[in-house]
């Protein structure tokens, strides 16, 4: 990356909070006209070639243009600072090339295997540089899904959830994921095919505070009391974004959903002791212990004396 | 038609059994369903991902009322001692059947 990217392209405090509650964050027609006619074109050459993983992404696609470009763009910079820095490694790419006429689709998965992290994480920019209309498929994905420990294809049976998503789009749009969202490609039924660029995307420094952060003290604001209105009325507020369930989460862990939200959001923020609505602060309360639960003195991770 | 034609024929029929998988948001079977999928032995429907954004039930409960069969319900399991917090696969998973008699086998 050349020059320094400008406050005002970085993602601000709420779409932070928004792509750690809901795994993705979607711009439409962000892309250029011209630089979706050229990366079809280079598709079409056959011209998109991959690098070795790990590779700088500023060493990547010196000789692709049309990628190349959309990379270097100001918004789409700030969204790839914003969420894994300025010096992020190339992973891999694919095109995704979903021929028409299909009779079934890709099932439901996430990406790579069983991901252990818990204060970082990769992204997945998708591209489509075409229209995608409903008949087209588009690439179908669970809100909310991405803090869950599941292995790759094993989800496979899952054949819908309530409040999944089809990317209905125009051209131009992205499509940036957590590493761990659930999703598959629709089936095309279309006449035409349908096309979209992945590329994966590693941090190379801790992912704190990265994004424009002017708005974050306002929306770090904490309702009044737990179960006070103005608890859920400030939609806006970090806290709130938090306590959102999606539609299909089952009743016994909306609640766990807000703990993965709030556990990784402390190392975004650099605060391990954010919380929201007093989830953490509860259980976390050991007296005699430190936050993590680690012995101050002669207990044990529970709050139980130690003998001996 | 003679009478050992008529056997004949009805020996020919054969039972399929298809199969509803519904996820529902709590234990309790009539709680909402928040995921599903159908896998149908005659071969007379294909279904495969993302292919319904509305549920075909409710409830496992409604699909019980509209004659569906339930196999199986997934256990309560105990938190994981070091993983209290992890989520991972849709808890409340119910396995329900029905079978349906074709008059010959499916090609």
């Amino acid at each position: 990356m050349s020059s320094a990217v400008a406050r005002s392209d970085l993602l601000t405090t709420r779409q932070m909070a928004q792509f750690v509650a809901r795994g993705f964050l979607r711009f439409d027609e962000l892309v250029p006209e011209a630089l979706n006619t050229a990366l079809m074109a280079a598709i079409a050459a056959d011209e998109v070639a991959g690098h070795p993983p790990g590779t700088p992404l500023a060493d990547c696609y010196e000789d692709c243009a049309p990628i190349r470009n959309l990379l270097q763009l100001p918004a789409v910079r700030g969204i790839i600072q914003s969420l894994v820095g300025a010096e992020p490694t190339f992973d891999h790419h694919a095109i995704h090339h979903c021929p028409p006429r299909q009779e079934r689709a890709q099932d439901t998965h996430a990406d790579s295997i069983i991901d252990m992290r818990r204060g970082a994480f990769d992204i997945q920019i998708m591209y489509y540089p075409h229209a995608v209309t409903r008949d087209m498929g588009g690439t179908r994905y669970i809100p909310g899904s991405h803090f869950r420990r599941i292995n790759e294809m094993a989800i496979a049976r899952y054949q819908n959830i309530l409040g999944q998503q089809h990317v209905v789009c125009p051209a131009g749009t992205l499509l940036v994921m957590h590493h761990g969202i659930w999703h598959g490609g629709g089936c095309n039924r279309s006449n035409e095919s349908r096309y979209m660029l992945k590329i994966r995307l590693n941090p190379t420094q801790r992912q704190t505070l990265l994004w424009n952060t002017d708005d974050l003290i306002d929306a770090s604001a904490g309702p009044s009391a737990i179960f006070a209105a103005d608890a859920y009325r400030h939609t806006d507020r970090v806290q709130t974004i938090f306590e959102r369930p999606e539609k299909w989460f089952p009743l016994d862990e909306s609640r766990l959903e807000t703990v993965n939200r709030i556990r990784l959001w402390r190392h975004l923020v650099g605060d391990a002791s954010f919380d929201s609505h007093y989830w953490l602060t509860r259980v976390e309360n050991i007296p005699g212990c430190d936050q993590s639960g680690r012995e101050r003195s002669g207990c044990d991770q529970s709050g139980r004396e130690r003998s001996g | 038609m003679s009478d050992e034609t008529t056997t004949r024929r009805s020996s020919a029929k054969v039972r399929r059994q298809q199969i509803l998988m519904l996820y529902s948001r709590s234990s309790a079977l009539d709680s909402e369903v928040v995921g599903w999928a159908f896998y149908d032995g005659t071969g007379a429907t294909v279904h495969y991902a993302g292919d319904q954004d509305e549920a075909p039930f409710v409830t496992p409960l409604a699909a019980m009322q509209a004659g569906w069969r339930v196999l199986q319900v997934s256990q309560l399991q105990a938190a994981v001692p070091g993983s209290e917090y992890d989520t991972g696969y849709l808890p409340f998973e119910i396995m329900l059947e029905q079978l349906v008699t074709l008059d010959k086998a499916p090609i």
